[in-house]
């Protein structure tokens, strides 16, 4: 055996790496799942892809309005009228015949009111006189006595009324409204002989609504702090009735099948006391908004009668929060996050082939030597996909949002005024539910091994629920119905428009595709929540129990 | 002795067809997906018959659409369906066999695009008809009736017979656009997620549009849109588009996509 010369006898020491052991601690998982992710261009490229068209197709929204107010609207952007804002920047409907004086001070008014009695316009007779037209009280009708800031319309005012089939009364400020738990249920049952009293009185800002049967006992339906009214304001009485009939979504459109209606209201021993007394009544009786050229539009009119002490008030019109959407020259923000479920699509793609082509290629059999913490290799998964796909949404939602607002505002568009803590909501709801619909996805990769049935099924339970509700295809009962049951509930975080559970007439009209969601928006994305830690659940059960 | 020689006066195409068929017939998913389209299709116009209402005095309620609402999501599964024909090619390699086996690419499109439109044409037969079949049983219950001159019309109806038809074509045609995405981008998960994204963009987006002018324009591009315009038997003027311009959009979206996805495929590696 010879050996070199000064050469050590002991053989080199075999090669050991400088780097630290104990890289399959979690971070490190984290990190080559990264690295995965962001070495595939074109995964990244449908990232990008996604953030843009959530963008793009918010945008296109004010470009397409933008015309209208250049080219096809006659009479340009002049021609656009904001809608109607109720004291909290809501919109709403405030049209209704009234009688008012000026009062100031503390006071009180009463009124007997004798008879309601509702009218429509036959669809297609004539309607020159009200023998000409069907009889039939709207639920939502009203009769009553009301104290108003003013006569401009959106107007902070308090009212007790008696409605059609809603029961007697108080509301104030087109949001609240309580039911008195006495008085007549119905307006029709409303006559000389049982007539409705009603007496509404102001202490400073404090407002009290009574009823009563015979104008000797009375009953207190509620005390009201309503700030925002004057010391003098504008007191009487009023009548108003919605237009007879509904609007159905279906199929891609709304349609509304309705007609002109007319309420008759008798109101006798009408008295003002306290600060209120003497003063005369101020005519014709205003706010009307609802004067479109209808058949018999002469009828339509608000109007009123005195005969002696009786009067007999004539009125159309709705006093009630407003549907955004029934207007187009009105937005809300989350108009400029049509374009979410079109990114969702993209990032669905990517999402399920960051798992997918694991499969395909057979990457996953070296991703689970090296990490045979299966579950780990799962969570480590979902957490990149998660917070890549979340700060894609947050960048997309973040620019798309106020972008979107301030154009739709420069092209005299109104978009409803909502509070930063709701655009905020909107903004990083949106995020988080791209987040959570990209795990779904993956996670059902995880369990279909198959990226084209994997991507199919995603968007079969999230983009195609929302399609069929959102763009009424489908009738409102079973859109709700979808949107409360499928991973699509979560676009309700979306949702800034507010609704008033008080107003069962408009609650009617709350339907996905005017935008309003059945769920509120967190339990909406908790729906979605529970989906996608179910579908990761089950998928971390198979992917221990299954061979690669 | 060579036997192929023989054959060679063969035409290619039929040959090619005999392969596609074979393919697509003995992978066992398809015909599960063409199950699935029946059922999705049928099932969900059946929800949607059940959730109509009318008066006594009639509506204007479309029973043909109504009848043929399931096509929406059915439409989904031939997609799915068509883009896995060549998609799993692509994906699994056969694509090089297939192309070995007939070098003339372009016929070899065609006779996937025969066949797949064969198949997807069979399924749409038994979609529609079970579809207007379950109209026929439900909507009468719920008030659309011939006494108040809302109920389906019969497939005599020359309007009703063009919107049967068309609807048939309309799930034929997007199995071709499919197709032909999916041989434009050789991947069966992108080109799901654009042949998804190009149907259901339009009528979500169109809704934001307020401009009449680009609501309408948007409409009509649309495939879907435009496509299911042509199932419309009642107040055809108040559509964005008439029956026949709308199953013609749907038809150049798939000659474009068929058209598109033959130079890919002629032009690239496979």
């Amino acid at each position: 055996m010879t050996t070199n010369s000064g050469a050590s006898t002991v053989p080199p020491a075999p090669y050991r790496s400088q780097v630290e052991p104990g890289r399959d601690g979690f971070l490190q998982l984290v990190r080559s799942e990264w690295t995965k992710l962001r070495t595939v261009r074109g995964w990244m490229i449908g990232m990008a892809v996604a953030g843009l068209i959530t963008m793009l197709f918010g945008i296109l929204g004010p470009l397409g309005s933008g015309a209208a107010c250049n080219s096809s609207n006659p009479h340009g952007c002049s021609a656009i009228q904001p809608p109607t804002l109720g004291p909290d920047g809501e919109p709403v409907t405030d049209e209704l015949s009234f009688v008012h004086k000026d009062v100031s001070g503390d006071g009180t008014i009463t009124a007997r009111l004798d008879s309601m009695t509702g009218y429509y316009a036959p669809a297609n007779g004539p309607a020159d006189s009200l023998a000409d037209l069907s009889k039939s009280l709207d639920p939502w009708a009203r009769a009553g006595i009301i104290v108003k800031a003013g006569t401009t319309p959106g107007a902070p005012y308090v009212a007790v009324v008696a409605t059609g089939a809603n029961g007697v009364r108080m509301e104030s400020n087109f949001t609240t409204s309580t039911q008195a738990s006495q008085g007549a249920a119905t307006g029709s049952a409303i006559s000389s002989a049982t007539p409705q009293w009603l007496r509404l009185s102001r202490t400073g800002d404090s407002f009290t609504g009574y009823e009563s049967s015979d104008g000797v006992h009375w009953t207190a339906i509620g005390t009201e702090t309503v700030a925002g009214i004057p010391s003098s304001a504008q007191a009487g009485m009023l009548a108003s009735t919605p237009d007879h009939g509904s609007t159905t979504y279906l199929f891609g459109g709304s349609s509304v099948d309705s007609s002109s209606a007319l309420l008759v209201a008798q109101f006798d021993d009408v008295a003002f006391t306290g600060d209120w007394s003497g003063g005369a009544f101020a005519a014709p009786p205003t706010l009307n908004q609802d004067n479109g050229p209808a058949p018999g539009a002469a009828l339509f009119q608000n109007t009123y009668t005195q005969t002696g002490g009786t009067f007999s008030v004539t009125g159309t019109g709705d006093i009630a929060p407003a549907i955004a959407a029934a207007s187009d020259d009105t937005k809300s923000i989350e108009d400029g996050l049509i374009g979410t479920f079109a990114g969702l699509i993209a990032l669905i793609v990517v999402a399920t082939m960051f798992i997918a082509s694991e499969y395909r290629s057979g990457l996953i059999r070296t991703t689970l030597s090296a990490t045979p913490r299966r579950g780990a290799v799962l969570a480590a998964k979902s957490l990149v996909i998660g917070t890549v796909t979340f700060a894609v949404g947050l960048v997309a939602a973040g620019i798309a949002v106020p972008l979107v607002k301030s154009m739709e505002t420069g092209d005299g568009i109104f978009v409803l005024p909502t509070s930063t803590a709701t655009e905020l909501r909107v903004i990083v709801g949106t995020a988080l539910l791209l987040a959570l619909v990209a795990v779904f996805a993956t996670a059902v990769g995880t369990l279909l091994r198959r990226g084209a049935g994997a991507v199919a099924l995603v968007i079969a339970l999230v983009i195609l629920p929302y399609v069929l509700a959102v763009a009424s295809v489908l009738p409102a009962g079973t859109s709700q119905w979808l949107l409360r049951l499928t991973p699509a509930a979560g676009f309700a975080v979306q949702q800034s428009l507010q609704e008033y559970p008080d107003y069962a007439q408009v609650t009617s009209a709350y339907v996905p595709a005017a935008g309003y969601y059945p769920l509120s928006p967190w339990a909406g994305l908790a729906v979605t929540f529970a989906f996608t830690a179910a579908a990761l659940g089950l998928a971390a059960y198979v992917l221990r129990r299954r061979d690669a | 002795m060579n036997t192929r020689l023989d054959n060679d006066a063969r035409p290619v195409l039929r040959d090619a067809i005999h392969a596609e068929w074979t393919k697509l017939r003995t992978v066992p998913g398809m015909l599960w997906l063409v199950v699935a389209a029946i059922v999705l299709t049928i099932g969900l116009g059946v929800v949607a018959d059940s959730s109509v209402t009318c008066p006594s005095t009639g509506c204007e309620v479309d029973t043909a659409r109504t009848s043929f609402t399931g096509i929406i999501l059915g439409q989904a599964i031939i997609a799915v369906l068509a883009v896995l024909t060549i998609g799993a090619e692509y994906n699994s390699g056969m694509i090089r066999t297939s192309i070995t086996a007939t070098p003339q690419r372009l016929t070899g499109l065609l006779a996937k695009a025969v066949v797949v439109g064969g198949v997807v044409l069979g399924t749409a037969v038994v979609s529609v008809v079970g579809s207007l079949f379950a109209g026929r049983l439900i909507l009468p219950a719920k008030g659309l009736t011939a006494a108040n001159g809302s109920a389906l019309p019969a497939l005599t109806d020359t309007t009703m017979l063009r919107a049967t038809l068309f609807t048939i074509l309309y799930l034929c045609l997007v199995a071709l656009l499919s197709l032909g995405i999916a041989y434009a981008v050789r991947d069966s998960v992108a080109a799901i997620g654009i042949v998804l994204g190009l149907l259901y963009l339009f009528p979500i987006v169109a809704q934001v549009i307020s401009n009449p002018t680009w609501h309408k324009r948007l409409e009509r591009l649309g495939p879907m849109t435009s496509g299911l315009a042509a199932q419309t038997t009642k107040n055809i003027a108040a559509q964005p588009i008439t029956p026949w311009h709308g199953i013609g959009v749907v038809a150049l979206w798939a000659m474009g996509a068929l058209l598109a996805g033959g130079a890919v495929l002629r032009r690239k590696d496979a």
